[in-house]
Order: structure tokens, then C-alpha cells, then sequence
């Protein structure tokens, strides 16, 4: 199998290009581009809070900005297009249709998210990656958070693009030959995965655009000064990203349905409980919004609800981790380094998922509620989970794309270090939480358990940037002068049995 | 696709799901608890505003940054705020309640001991939200 047209053309030629696999490698680069970018932030944030007072950024809103950017950059600009780049290597060819449904489109989903970018990172707002009103629109410096709204608005409009995309390519191109319930379960988490996008970003895009007219002084939807009300801005925006967790976690556990069984050296435990998850959890992902919102002063009843909606998302996610512990079981395991990554993150997940079920009980969600407890668990989920399947796909994928080896060695070190830096910032994030440090905070008091918690994060943190030192050379180096890859076997499985794909890479 | 049985795996789900409602019904009957505020309990007004919290107790007197309690008794927070949100929160006693614009949250709490607790913000607020903190000083009964 190989995903790339191994003939090395001119760059523009790939800009202009509408191929999809083309288009998936454009979206690979910005998004590892905005990995890097949105991770140096981090190491940011960390020094900071290694010690209470000022350390190395100057002020408390350069440090607002930061965390701002660093969130809005990880979500909307590596991790969905990230996504998106795998599914536009591997959603045609596991349909077995030689492009997406509509490349133009698809190229043009893709053009939107540059701009976005650069109006994110020159305007810099401090809002926070959910742009709380009344804050929002009274309080927030323009126009880095009118900036913000914009490149929000164009990503969602390259999100819906190509979701539309990948559902047409899929339930509409698939070969005639073949049913919906034989398409493997990576096509199928990117089929629930954007019916998930289409059904729930309309409902923040136009929260956007109320939010830009509140800003803008001719509305006051959120505005309690003009009658608004900003709890109806909270609805508004999860409705759209709590189902927007699942967008971001379904594709990368439909990277580890690709890898674990091929590592594995044997078929997926369960295809079938495999769909009916990822469809149980695109479902169950629209009741439990509000769960964000429990300290609002939300009713008895609302939080009763919402408590249960959220609890029934536990049984869809343990089946996938069921699923994989199953096909793993007596097994002949080749740990070569994606296999490590797509293990590491289901231990990580499950962490993250136990780490929820706290969360979603009412009265300890007072507890942990905009503590450090929450950004260890979301970050359990984002870096634990979704980044960890990503990065284990992208070792999986780099020989078929480049047509070269990655260096294994470096591969195993980048996952083992990132493994213990994930544990030491994010386990001990959840700790802190528990002794009270709020989120979101550029200086704290010196109380020794905060001080100690904090330090034992950011060395952690520091841990994941060699890490990502190490994978960024592993990665350049090996593209160019990395060993010629078998791409017919380049993790040595032995037998073809593990490439069922045949690519259908026309020159164009 | 797998021809084998599957029965395993519904064992399994059947134990999730099992756990999920046992750790339902303990939240359930814990915040049902928890929201009943005893009869005699003191109104405080606490107003969070950018980048401190008032408090006003029942008989008019107001503490800004500091507030004091008598052990033993019972207060209703009515929380409010007067520019952005924010949120009261004393974690030594899991109070935490959104003080939002245009409305009146309400949160209860009851301390057995005296001490010195901190109150912070735990909601972002802009620039000096890292310092909206206050001290709960919790005393011996004075009549």
C-alpha cells in the first residue's frame, strides 16, 4: 500500500492540488505545524506556574492570551484537521473510491483553516477557548476577540465542509460492492464524527455571530446589561462542543481500530459493538451538555438529567476499551512504536474516562468544577487519548506516506517520555484540583502542596517538549534520509493479510 | 464480521452500566441533601464584581475581602455579581456557586470549626482573576 505519489513534484503543485491524498498531506503539515506551535505555548504556561510570582511572562493578560491560543489552537487547529488529514488519506481508499466526493470542496475546507489560523494567532484574545460573555463582550480587549469570532467562524465553516464531504464520500461513493457494515472502523468513525459536526456546529456558529453583535453593541442576546442573558451563550456552546468532545476523540479511536488489530496480528475482537459504540456515542453525546454547567445554578431536575446523560456515555466508551483489551488478548503483539502509542492511549482514556465519572456526579463536581482537576481530565482526554492514537497513526502512516522509514528507536524513546510526562502533568493536575488551585490562574499563593504539584507539572511538561523534540527530528530527518520502506510490509507482520487496502492512486 | 460469541462483552457492559447507576443514584441522593437549606440559616449577600467580593450580612454590616461567620450556624449565600461572571467559592467547605449578572444564586453552607479558610474566584474574570481572593474567618459565637 502506498498513500503518496512517490514522484517528488514541485510544492505549488501539491498547494493546487485537489487529490486527496494531496489535500491530506496539506492538512497533515499545518497541523503538526500548529501542534508545535500551540505545544510551545504550553511549555509557556508551565514555566510559569513552576513557582507562585512572576517567572517569565510579564503580565497576567499576556498569560490570559496564552492559555487562550494554546487551547483554541490544540482543538481547532491540529486536532480536527489532523483528523481530517487521515481521513482524506484513508476514508476514499477503505470506500474504495478513487478521491473524496467533492475535492474542490475538500481543497477549499482545507484553504479556510490557514486564514483562521493567522486571525487566531495575530489577534491573540484572552477570553478563553469558550469566550464567556458577559466577559466576552464587555470586558475582552478587540479586536484580538473579534479576530478570534472570525477565525472561529471560518473553521466551523471548514468543518461542516468537510464533514459533508467525508458523510457523501462515504454512504454515497462507497463501492457498489460493498455494504455499510463492511466499511472498516476507521471509515465508519469518521462517518460518525461528522454527522456529529453537522448536526451540532450550526448551533455555535450562530452563538458566534450573536456574540460578535453583543461585541458590536447593536444586540444584547448574552448582555445582561441589555436584558440578555449569558447562561442561554453557555447552552449555546456546548450544544455544540460537548458533542464536539466526541468529534475529536471518535476518529482517534478509530486510528486505534486501524492499528491494534494489524499489531495485533489479528482480526478486530468485535466490528459489530465497534459501530454500535461509535453510534451509541454520537447519540448519547447530544443529552449531557449542560454537565458543564451544574455551578451555574442550574435546577435540581436539569442537573439530574444532565448527570444521566453523561453517565450513559460510560458503557459506549468502555466497550471500545473492551474491544481492544479483547483483540489484544492472546495475542501475538508486535509492540513496534504506533502499537505503543494506540496502548498507551487506551490506558489513558480509560484514566480519563474514570476521571469523568467524578466529574458528572453532581455534588463532586463542586469539588473539582474549573479546578485543575478539570484541565487534567480534558487533558487526559486531548493529549492521552486523542493526540496519543493520532501520533501512533502518523508513525503508521509515515511509511506509506514518504515511502521511508521513521527511526524506530527515536519512535519508542518519543513514547516513552511523552507517556511519563502525560502521567506526571495530568495525574498530578487532577490532584492539585482536588486541593483547590482554580484554572486559569497566572499567579497562585504560596500554599507548599500548589508549589509542589506545580513544580512536578512542569517538569513533566518539559519532559513531552524534548519528547516532541525528539519526534520532530525523527520525522524531518527520516522523510528525507530514513531508510527505504518495504510498503508492503515495512512493520514486518509478515503476510499481506494485515493491508487489505488496495490503493487507488491515479496519477492526475 | 467476528463469528464467535460475544456474550463476554455484554457481561461486561451490563457491570458498566450496573456501576453507572449505582454512582447515579449515591449523586442523586447526595445533592438532594446537600440542596436543602435548613430553615434558620443567615442570608449573606456575597457580590462578586472585577476583582474582589462583598459581602453583606443580614443585619447591613458589609466586609469586603474578608467575611466572618459565627461556628455552628447555618448561611445561605445569595450570590450575585455586578459586571461579568465569576464564582464564590470556599473549597475548604465545597461552596462554589456561579455569580452571574442579572441573577441570584444560592449555596449553603454550615462550618464546625473555627478557622481561617481561603475564598477565591474559580470562574475566569480578566486580569486579576488570579487575585480575587478572600479570607473566611470562622469564630466562636459571640452572644
Amino acid at each position: 500500500m502506498t498513500l503518496e505519489l512517490q514522484k517528488p513534484r514541485p510544492i505549488w503543485q501539491i498547494m493546487f492540488s485537489t487529490h486527496h491524498t494531496d489535500v491530506g498531506l496539506l492538512y497533515l503539515i499545518s497541523s503538526l505545524t500548529f501542534l508545535f506551535l500551540g505545544g510551545s505555548l504550553a511549555l509557556g504556561i508551565r514555566a510559569e506556574l513552576f513557582l507562585p510570582g512572576s517567572q517569565i511572562i510579564a503580565d497576567s493578560m499576556t498569560f490570559n492570551r496564552i492559555f487562550t491560543v494554546h487551547g483554541t489552537t490544540l482543538i481547532f487547529l491540529f486536532i480536527i484537521p489532523f483528523a481530517s488529514a487521515v481521513g482524506n488519506y484513508y476514508v476514499p481508499i477503505m470506500v474504495r473510491y478513487k478521491d473524496m466526493a467533492y475535492p474542490k470542496l475538500n481543497a477549499i475546507a482545507f484553504w479556510m483553516i490557514p486564514p483562521a489560523g493567522v486571525l487566531i494567532w495575530l489577534g491573540f484574545a484572552d477570553f478563553t477557548w469558550y469566550a464567556t460573555p458577559p466577559y466576552s463582550i464587555i470586558s475582552a480587549p478587540g479586536p484580538a476577540a473579534d479576530m478570534w469570532i472570525f477565525g472561529l467562524k471560518i473553521l466551523g465553516i471548514s468543518s461542516v465542509l468537510g464533514a459533508l464531504n467525508f458523510v457523501v464520500t462515504i454512504l454515497k461513493c462507497k463501492h457498489p460492492d460493498m455494504s455499510i457494515g463492511q466499511i472498516p472502523l476507521l471509515a465508519w468513525s469518521f462517518l460518525s464524527s461528522s454527522l456529529i459536526i453537522i448536526v451540532a456546529i450550526p448551533t455555535f456558529a450562530a452563538a458566534l455571530l450573536m456574540l460578535l453583535t453583543d461585541r458590536l453593541g447593536v444586540s444584547g442576546f448574552f448582555n445582561p446589561a441589555m436584558g440578555g442573558d449569558p447562561i442561554s451563550y453557555a447552552h449555546l456552546f456546548w450544544f455544540t462542543f460537548h458533542p464536539e468532545v466526541y468529534v475529536l476523540v471518535i476518529p482517534a479511536i478509530g486510528m486505534m481500530y486501524e492499528i491494534i488489530p494489524r499489531f495485533s496480528r489479528k482480526p478486530i475482537y468485535s466490528y459489530n459493538s465497534g459501530i454500535f459504540a461509535f453510534v451509541m456515542l454520537s447519540i448519547v453525546g447530544f443529552s449531557s451538555w449542560a454537565h458543564h454547567m451544574y455551578a451555574t445554578g442550574m435546577s435540581f431536575t436539569e442537573k439530574t438529567v444532565f448527570m444521566v446523560g453523561t453517565l450513559a456515555a460510560v458503557p459506549a466508551s468502555a466497550m471500545h476499551v473492551f474491544n481492544f483489551v479483547a483483540t489484544m488478548w492472546n495475542a501475538r503483539i508486535r509492540f513496534s512504536t504506533p502499537m505503543m502509542w494506540a496502548v498507551g492511549g487506551i490506558a489513558l482514556f480509560f484514566s480519563a474516562g474514570a476521571g469523568g465519572v467524578v466529574n458528572s456526579a453532581m455534588p463532586l463536581d463542586f469539588t473539582t468544577h474549573d479546578t485543575y482537576w478539570v484541565v487534567g481530565h480534558f487533558h487526559l482526554f486531548v493529549m492521552g487519548t486523542i493526540a496519543f492514537g493520532s501520533i501512533g497513526f502518523l508513525y503508521y502512516m509515515f511509511p506509506y506516506v514518504t515511502g521511508r522509514m521513521y527511526n524506530e528507536t527515536l519512535g519508542k524513546i518519543h513514547f516513552v517520555l511523552s507517556f511519563i510526562g502525560t502521567v506526571l502533568v495530568f495525574f498530578t493536575q487532577h490532584v492539585l484540583g482536588l486541593y483547590g488551585m482554580p484554572r486559569r490562574i497566572y499567579d497562585y499563593p504560596p500554599i507548599p502542596e500548589w508549589i509542589a504539584m506545580n513544580q512536578i507539572a512542569s517538569i513533566g511538561a518539559m519532559i513531552i517538549g524534548i519528547s516532541m523534540a525528539v519526534f520532530l527530528a525523527n520525522m524531518i530527518h527520516s522523510s528525507a534520509k530514513g531508510k527505504l520502506a518495504d510498503t508492503d510490509d515495512p512493520f514486518g507482520l509478515g503476510g499481506k493479510y494485515y493491508y487489505p487496502f488496495e490503493a487507488k492512486n491515479p496519477s492526475h | 464480521m467476528s463469528g464467535h460469541s460475544n456474550w463476554p462483552e455484554w457481561i461486561y457492559v451490563a457491570v458498566v452500566i450496573a456501576l453507572m447507576t449505582w454512582v447515579g443514584a449515591e449523586a442523586w441522593e447526595a445533592e438532594r441533601l446537600v440542596e436543602h437549606v435548613p430553615a434558620d440559616a443567615k442570608t449573606i449577600i456575597a457580590t462578586g464584581q472585577q476583582w474582589f467580593w462583598t459581602f453583606e450580612h443580614e443585619d447591613g454590616t458589609k466586609e469586603i475581602g474578608e467575611l466572618h461567620v459565627e461556628v455552628g450556624k447555618a448561611y445561605k449565600f445569595e450570590v450575585v455579581s455586578t459586571d461579568v461572571n465569576h464564582s464564590f467559592n470556599i473549597h475548604d467547605y465545597v461552596v462554589l456557586i456561579d455569580a452571574i449578572p442579572g441573577r441570584v444564586n444560592t449555596v449553603w453552607f454550615a462550618p464546625d470549626k473555627v478557622g481561617e479558610h481561603d475564598i477565591q474566584c474559580r470562574e475566569y474574570c480578566g486580569l486579576i482573576h488570579y487575585n480575587m481572593r478572600g479570607t473566611l474567618y470562622v469564630t466562636e459565637p459571640t452572644s
